[in-house]
């Protein structure tokens, strides 16, 4: 290079040559050479630079988001095998009721065959799930915390050494054998499900669902569940089962309406009939039975339809969709309990027969009794949501705590105002409504029934439902009660959850 | 006993990485150069720590004398491959070099985990590429003209493609390899390469909307092939390469926009078009529809990530081989599921800190062609970066690129290491133009003074006499000026006592603390861009990467290799 450039000054100038004797430093310039000065030259490379530096840093922060947010749910999906990896080095921990009792452990023969035992059998089938053939319950969801061991340093050691299988952690949970049982037995023959939980801290006591199976025969029975399609027995119905809510859905219209009119709701009045009619759709109470002259607080203990179809009518177009959209309604719950969203929609242009419908909880409208205990709890406790969990904590098989969880709120979805008139009403519901069967113990209950209508695939027939809560000095607990094909919720749900109230209040509550 | 060896190394590995990491920015700070040079040679010895590490492991597993006479290879290659690099080319960016034998070394572990015989085969096209990559800056220096036919560059990345879409047996879906004489490679691996020089070679002076047509169509041609071959992954780096190479060619931001809408509107067109693109976007965005079949995939890699958490199960504790063709695609899911995220974060940084690298060495370059050869180069193996990983991870669909240097596949290893040796031969050119520009700056500099002073004028405060020599001056530029304490010294034949600098072609200083001058000789210089400059402790001038010159014995020339033949022909 050097060469060529000085021959190229030579032959220019040759002249120059015998006066500079060593021109050999003549510089030649590229023609492609950048005629900017650097830092002009350099700009756009440097936006490019920086461009894809920010492609790697927000690759960078997914993969902390994948293992901050996502990795739990990851660990614990049903289609996950890689904690199967990890049979042959622990044994499957244990899963315990928050009353001391085993729900679900391993039993190790001497030949070392491993078998999952479930002493209470049917009793918590769908909460606890099953283990083979697929995961479902907390079986599934505690999926990598059962499959791995957080004993302490030393006795891994020791069990390294010994070449020992090591014992996985224990789960605890928050369910209630007695509630568990109660519900379970009141529930009796009917399909349906029943939850216990308390508001203030969203704890699970019990949560049934019927039919259910004996888990510890899930491999023997498995074909014949899977393929029996019209019961869907593996399905918890308490999360994932999707009901109209029928007149339990009186709360959200009755809460609508509070939103509506705040200074003269108690001014409510409406003459009832029976039957109410609006451009040839008509409404009808349950039975229809005739509630005469009706405030709000009586219309809503006594759950008057055509009460209630009026006060549908009369919400602006979006009030409901809006409380409903707070609810949570076609929308996950704030829970990492498996389960389906419940679904409201009324279009704003929905005939007079679609809206009075949905007033009152028949319509599209299809919630999950879980969702159900939620929007139940939110009442009872003044307002405030509090996440729903299962999941007390996580002992290592030491004894080592290894992870605890506590009452979290999710968010205020009402005013303690708006609380107190619900739960004021709820109340009146057991004093002089549908569920005075409730009011003869030593504990207040507020409630709410519903008689859920459902007709399809040519089957038609009457949901029982059941909200409520009980307080007797601040130890509240929420029930919820579905019984299908149960008739009047007076009739089935009720004393369905009293049994659940008497039995928490007479051998749980302190 | 083993159970703790596991997990006590694989808090080491991380360790390792983390510091080794560290150090590929850390570098950039550091302005003084024996402390650099100290620094790169840390970076060997973690990098071997965690290769021991690793083969450590993967030889308990195996129980296999022959994994210990195969780690020696390795260390071996590395060794050489390190030492080489140095001898051969001072001027080489040393951290491009420690970055591609740490990523390759990665790739070695892991494979080598994942499926012993691929890494023997792995490690064998590793070792014909570094030899042929060895040579690479030498044609780029000496044979200007090769890396400038663009024109049958492009004809041929054209032909090749076209012959890929046309013959080539179909891989998972896509056409990519074609088979000569029991060897398979993948085409569209090689033609990455020349497409960046022809389209550098297109745009250089593409001043006007013609010419950028005429690129435009050329490239919009390699990336058409690809699509229709369903090598969706190669179509994107061809198109965003284009892109960059273009906003950096023609500094016309709306061109780069509107070749971006132009390529969302492509994707969309594809999208309903292909169904082999609609099933990818399914896939990514719920790879759980499908499960067992289009998420089947992505679907294990996430799960791989989630098990491995922050600091993964350990080598051989995860079961990374759960994911189909993992040791190519999903390379970063096994990692990221045995070494854990923290690794996985580590090594984006690393490939990110080879990335800036390159673009770097862009930036230095002052010829518009070989500017827009390094970012063509370094775009295609950032976008095939984020391509990879991206889908591994599920934030971008998946297209099943190879992470260069890490995933094993014979094709994307060689080019990717004759990609690096390219950059490598970029690099040097730099160090080569910073001569030139220094002396430049020397001569002009001496001119000035010789109009001021005369040619053999005496002033004592600067020098510009042709064989002026100064006491205490603080400039001498006269040719064969020597200067006491001078400041700098660009004479020809200068030499300083304590020059600062001396940018004669023969200058010699004693405490010198630079010197680019052709046989400068510098006692304790700190600097020294001379072509023979023997010091104590001299390096050059250049930015960032200097060549180390452990002879300190003045008789005795530096053994530059092309630095000799240069100075027979001046």
């Amino acid at each position: 290079m050097t060469e060529k450039r000085s021959n190229r000054r030579r032959k220019k100038d040759p002249g120059k040559e015998q006066k500079v004797p060593v021109k050999v430093r003549e510089v030649h310039f590229d023609p492609e050479t950048e005629p900017e000065d650097k830092k002009g030259r350099n700009t756009a490379l440097g936006i490019v630079t920086y461009a894809f530096v920010c492609l790697f840093v927000v690759m960078i922060g997914y993969l902390v988001y994948l293992n901050i947010w996502k990795a739990d749910a990851l660990n614990s999906s049903s289609y996950n095998t890689k904690q199967d990896a990890n049979e042959e080095k622990y044994i499957r921990g244990s899963i315990y009721s928050s009353d001391g009792q085993t729900l679900a452990y391993t039993n190790v023969s001497d030949d070392g065959t491993e078998t999952r035992v479930y002493p209470y059998a049917n009793v918590f089938a769908h909460v606890i799930g099953y283990s083979s053939n697929g995961k479902s319950g907390l079986e599934s969801t505690s999926n990598s915390d059962l499959m791995t061991s957080h004993t302490s340093v030393l006795t891994q050691l020791r069990e390294d050494a010994e070449e020992e299988k090591q014992m996985g952690d224990s789960v605890y949970t928050t369910l209630n054998t007695i509630l568990q049982q109660t519900a379970y037995d009141a529930l009796g023959s009917y399909n349906g499900a029943v939850i216990a939980m308390e508001p203030d801290t969203g704890k699970i006591l019990a949560m049934v669902s019927k039919p259910d199976f004996d888990p510890n025969a899930i491999e023997e029975i498995w074909e014949q569940v899977v393929n029996d399609s019209s019961s869907s027995v593996l399905l918890n119905r308490a999360t994932q089962g999707l009901y109209p809510p029928g007149s339990t859905f009186k709360i959200l219209t009755t809460l609508a309406y509070i939103r509506e009119n705040s200074t003269d709701y108690a001014n409510f009045s409406f003459e009832c009939e029976g039957t109410y009619e609006e451009s040839g759709a008509s409404i009808h109470c349950y039975n229809n039975k005739v509630h005469g002259t009706v405030d709000l607080k009586t219309a809503f203990a006594k759950s008057c339809n055509t009460a209630f179809a009026s006060i549908g009518l009369g919400l602006e177009n979006s009030s409901l969709a809006d409380v409903c959209e707070e609810f949570l309604f076609n929308d996950s719950l704030p829970t990492s309990l498996q389960h389906s969203s419940s679904s409201f929609s009324l279009s704003s242009s929905a005939s007079y027969g679609e809206i009075m419908q949905t007033a009152i909880g028949q319509g599209e409208t299809l919630v999950t009794p879980l969702h159900m205990a939620l929007i139940t709890s939110t009442v009872a406790n003044g307002g405030i949501m509090m996440r729903p969990y299962l999941l007390d904590y996580i002992e290592a098989s030491d004894g080592t705590l290894v992870s605890k969880n506590s009452a979290v709120k999710y968010k205020r979805l009402m005013t303690t105002e708006e609380a107190s008139v619900l739960n004021e009403y709820m109340e009146e519901t057991v004093i002089s409504g549908t569920a005075t069967s409730l009011g003869w113990y030593d504990f207040t209950v507020a409630g709410k029934t519903g008689s859920a209508e459902y007709g399809a695939d040519g089957n038609s027939g009457t949901h029982s439902w059941f909200v409520g809560y009980s307080s007797s000095d601040d130890v509240d607990l929420v029930v919820v009660v579905i019984a299908e094909d149960g008739g009047a919720g007076s009739d089935t749900a009720v004393p369905i959850a009293s049994q659940v109230f008497q039995a928490y209040y007479n051998y749980v509550a302190d | 006993m083993t159970n703790l060896l596991y997990q006590v190394s694989k808090y080491l590995i991380i360790i390792l990485m983390a510091f080794y990491t560290l150090q590929c920015y850390t570098v950039f700070r550091n302005k003084d150069d024996d402390s650099r040079q100290y620094l790169f040679l840390r970076q060997n010895m973690l990098m071997f720590f965690l290769h021991f590490a690793g083969y450590a492991l993967i030889y308990l597993e195996y129980g296999d004398f022959e994994v210990i006479l195969f780690y020696g290879a390795q260390v071996l290659y590395f060794v050489l491959t390190l030492v080489l690099f140095r001898v051969l080319y001072p001027l080489a960016s040393r951290l491009l070099v420690n970055n591609m034998c740490m990523l390759l070394c990665i790739g070695f572990i892991m494979i080598g985990r994942l499926d012993y015989e691929e890494c023997r085969r792995q490690f064998l096209i590793a070792v014909a590429a570094t030899v042929l990559a060895l040579l690479i800056p030498v044609i780029i220096r000496k044979l200007r003209f090769i890396t400038k036919m663009y024109y049958v560059y492009t004809l041929l990345g054209i032909g090749m493609l076209g012959l890929v879409a046309v013959a080539a047996r179909t891989t998972y879906g896509a056409k990519l390899s074609i088979s000569i004489g029991g060897f398979t490679f993948q085409p569209s691996e090689f033609v990455k390469i020349i497409y960046v020089f022809a389209i550098a070679g297109l745009l250089t002076h593409a001043r006007d909307f013609r010419r950028i047509a005429v690129a435009t169509v050329l490239a919009a041609a390699h990336v058409l092939i690809l699509v229709v071959s369903k090598d969706l992954g190669s179509a994107v780096i061809f198109f965003i390469t284009y892109l960059v190479m273009l906003f950096i060619a023609t500094k016309n931001p709306f061109y780069t926009l509107a070749g971006l809408l132009a390529g969302g509107a492509g994707g969309v067109g594809a999208y309903f078009l292909f169904s082999h693109v609609r099933v990818r976007v399914q896939a990514w965005r719920d790879p759980f529809s499908d499960y067992q079949q289009t998420g089947y995939q992505t679907a294990q890699a996430l799960f791989s990530i989630a098990a491995g958490g922050w600091f993964g199960t350990g080598l051989f504790q995860g079961s990374p081989t759960a994911i189909p063709i993992v040791e190519q695609d999903m390379m970063f899911a096994a990692i990221a599921e045995e070494l854990g995220a923290v690794f996985g974060i580590c090594l984006i940084l690393v490939c990110m800190s080879c990335f800036i690298m390159i673009l770097n060495i862009g930036m230095q370059l002052t010829n518009r062609y070989y500017r827009l050869v390094a970012v063509g180069l370094g775009t295609t193996y950032a976008v095939q970066v984020f391509l990879t990983i991206g889908g591994t991870i599920k934030l971008i669909p998946l297209t099943g690129v190879t992470l260069p240097l890490v995933s094993y596949g014979g094709s994307s290893v060689l080019s990717t290491i004759i990609m690096f040796s390219i950059v490598q031969g970029l690099y040097m050119l730099r160090n080569d133009e910073e001569v030139i520009r220094d002396e430049k700056e020397a001569e002009r500099f001496a001119e000035e003074q010789r109009r001021l002073y005369g040619p053999y004028g005496y002033p004592p405060q600067p020098d510009g006499g042709y064989y002026g020599p100064g006491g205490d001056m603080q400039q001498n530029s006269g040719y064969y000026g020597s200067g006491g304490n001078a400041r700098q010294n660009s004479g020809y034949y200068g030499s300083g006592g304590n020059a600062r600098r001396n940018g004669g072609y023969y200058g010699s200083g004693g405490n010198t603390q630079q010197n680019t001058g052709y046989r400068g000789m510098g006692k304790t210089s700190s600097g020294q861009a001379s072509y023979y400059g023997p010091g104590e402790y001299p390096y050059d001038a250049s930015y960032n990467d200097m060549p180390v010159d452990s002879d300190g014995n003045a008789s005795k020339s530096r053994t530059s290799f092309f630095g000799k033949k240069r100075h027979k022909k001046s």
